[in-house]
């Protein structure tokens, strides 16, 4: 969390997208390592070698596999040079039902992702200003969240989505993944809020500024970088959830991304180029983010380990 | 709370702040969380009729069932696998990309990909490569040892596959834990060392690995959570096969309520994944130190 809220982290608010920003250089940076603090690592840097050939060589297989037909694919083998390039795969997913999974998914990681948001930026607020027993029992309480796995208490949730007859329905998804995303989101906030000066709380409050202009106007803008952190947590979690969606809707025009593509091994059989087609095209959008967007992704994805 | 006592209340919000979130957050997890120990002494086919007490038929069922002994061991011995083998590379990497080089960038863009992808994704990524005819592993199987392989047909080389490609997917999230962790170690720590003439791997251990001491321990328990809680890869790699061999608590949840209905059952072999992960976080907190985080900036 620190990462995410000290200040030579962030991005200046005049740029907030663009080219992914160059490696953070702060203090002493690259003079201070020129200067023998530490020397070339060798097992490490042999480690990092092999793994990026670990990490590196199936994404190249997955990305050459989509571009062969299926029968070169089933005759030469994963790791054969391609003699005939095609996009046919390609062509094959996004003429079924691939937009539609797109969008369902973009709608319910929009929706996670304020519901979160407006919800968390309450629970920090309060936490961390009113200081009194009961706002350390809120924390509490979301800090015993952590512990529940969304697994454990997946057929409660099945019955309170059915009761509440909202099952196979995008809004049955989009509810529960927000709440299990809370507590590590309040966390978060909660983190960055603690960070704004106390004398600030109070001068606003002395020119008689009431509770929601000292949220809107003092807490929310100098939170900025908590927030975003808590946004992109939010909404890759909704992005890639499985389970939820597995569990809680079934027919065609609820699909998500990821229920699609278990879907599609049904569909593409026989068929492991256009099957992989699929994945890639799945992971694009989200990699088209992380290019412009990769020191929050990042931030956020950090702001899910704590520390 | 001295401090409470002293502090001017001046613009101190009320509780009706939170009020949303918490309850919120009580319906679709705390609620649920309490549900399932009810729910596990019921019985319930999951359809329209209502669940109806049964006791403790389930939990007796759960202390004689095989299936659930196996699952178990099989959730044990993946998380330890998964732990043993993700902490020292992602240890390793994160303090490597800590600097600050150009290429490390490139390189560190590229470890982060599979943290983009769904495990859906990975997983099927992964049965293709894995695949004994037509996958990679068919190709360079044969130079590392692996001769006309079909992982998937063995118990133990299936646990072992599914643990490969854990790590293999969450190994890059751990290093960024690490990086961040690695970039937050004064300097002067290693001026002091390298004039003192400290080696790398000298330094290494005597100051990287102390200092991320906190580090080491969120990362681990998140591996543990992790681990007990693994549940969409096994089930597009291996469906918990090839028999039982990789049903892992997770998947033998999934498999008792939403495959064969039987609700009550499965709400108690998910009571047992609640007091466990509790106990785990517990411990965390006990550890760590959650409570004791009061501001980002101390011990700054």
């Amino acid at each position: 969390m620190k990462t995410a809220t000290r200040p030579d982290h962030r991005p200046s608010p005049s740029a907030p997208s663009g080219p992914p920003a160059p490696q953070v250089r702060n203090d002493r940076g690259v003079r201070g390592r020129l200067r023998g603090v530490r020397k070339w690592n060798i097992p490490a840097g042999v480690a990092a070698l092999l793994w990026l050939v670990v990490v590196g060589l199936p994404l190249y297989v997955l990305v050459l596999a989509t571009l062969r037909t299926n029968e070169a694919y089933y005759d030469k083998g994963a790791l054969s040079l391609p003699g005939g390039l095609t996009l046919d795969n390609y062509r094959k997913v996004l003429e079924g039902d691939f937009f539609t999974y797109l969008l369902n998914t973009a709608i319910v990681t929009a929706a996670t992702a304020a519901i979160v948001i407006v919800l968390s930026v309450g629970v920090g607020y309060t936490v961390v200003r009113t200081l009194s027993r009961t706002s350390q029992r809120v924390f509490q309480f979301f800090l015993l969240g952590l512990a529940i796995p969304a697994q454990a208490v997946i057929v409660p949730v099945y019955l309170l989505i059915t009761e509440m007859q909202l099952y196979d329905s995008l809004l049955a998804i989009i509810l529960p993944i927000s709440a299990f995303c809370l507590p590590v989101c309040v966390l978060i906030l909660a983190g960055t809020m603690r960070d704004i000066e106390e004398e600030m709380y109070e001068s606003m409050a002395l020119e008689g500024a009431s509770q929601t202009r000292i949220l809107l106007q003092l807490v929310v803008p100098l939170s900025r970088g908590g927030i975003s952190t808590v946004g992109v947590y939010a909404a890759l979690q909704a992005w890639n959830n499985f389970l939820f969606p597995l569990i809680l809707t079934q027919s065609r025009d609820t699909k998500v991304l990821t229920l699609g593509l278990y879907d599609y091994v049904g569909q593409f059989r026989v068929d492991i180029p256009a099957l992989l087609a699929a994945v890639v095209l799945s992971i694009v959008p989200i990699f088209v983010v992380y290019l412009f967007a990769r020191r929050q992704l990042i931030n956020g994805l950090m702001g899910a380990g704590g520390r | 709370m001295k401090h409470v006592a002293t502090t001017s209340r001046v613009g101190r919000p009320g509780i009706a702040w939170a009020v949303p979130g918490v309850l919120f957050f009580a319906l679709f997890a705390v609620g649920p969380m309490l549900l399932v120990v009810y729910l596990s002494f019921t019985t319930w086919d999951g359809l329209g009729s209502f669940p109806s007490v049964s006791g403790t038929d389930n939990w007796e069922r759960l202390f004689d069932d095989p299936t659930m002994r196996q699952a178990v061991k099989l959730s044990i011995i993946l998380t330890a696998a998964s732990w043993l083998i993700q902490t020292p590379i992602s240890l390793l990497l994160g303090v490597w990309s800590a600097g600050r080089q150009k290429n490390r960038a490139v390189l560190s863009a590229i470890f982060f990909l599979p943290l983009l992808a769904s495990s859906v994704a990975l997983a099927l990524l992964w049965k293709s490569l894995l695949d004994p005819n037509f996958g990679l592993i068919a190709e360079i199987g044969p130079w590392i040892g692996i001769e006309n392989g079909n992982v998937f047909a063995d118990g133990t080389s299936a646990m072992a596959a599914v643990a490969f490609v854990a790590s293999w997917q969450f190994i890059p999230f751990h290093t960024l834990l690490y990086q961040g962790g690695a970039r937050q170690i004064p300097k002067s720590f290693y001026e002091a060392a390298s004039l003192d003439g400290a080696g790398t791997v000298r330094q290494f251990f005597t100051i990287t690995l102390p200092q991320l001491r906190n580090t080491v321990i969120t990362s681990s328990v998140l591996m543990v959570v992790g681990a007990l809680t693994f549940f969409d890869t096994v089930l597009i790699l291996t469906e918990g096969g090839p028999g039982t061999d990789t049903t892992i608590v997770p998947y033998l949840m999934y498999e008792t309520g939403f495959q064969a209905y039987d609700m009550g059952y499965a709400s108690a072999i998910a009571t047992t994944l609640v007091i466990v992960a509790t106990a785990i976080s517990l411990l965390m907190v006990r550890i760590s130190g959650f409570t004791a985080m009061r501001s980002t900036r101390e011990g700054m």
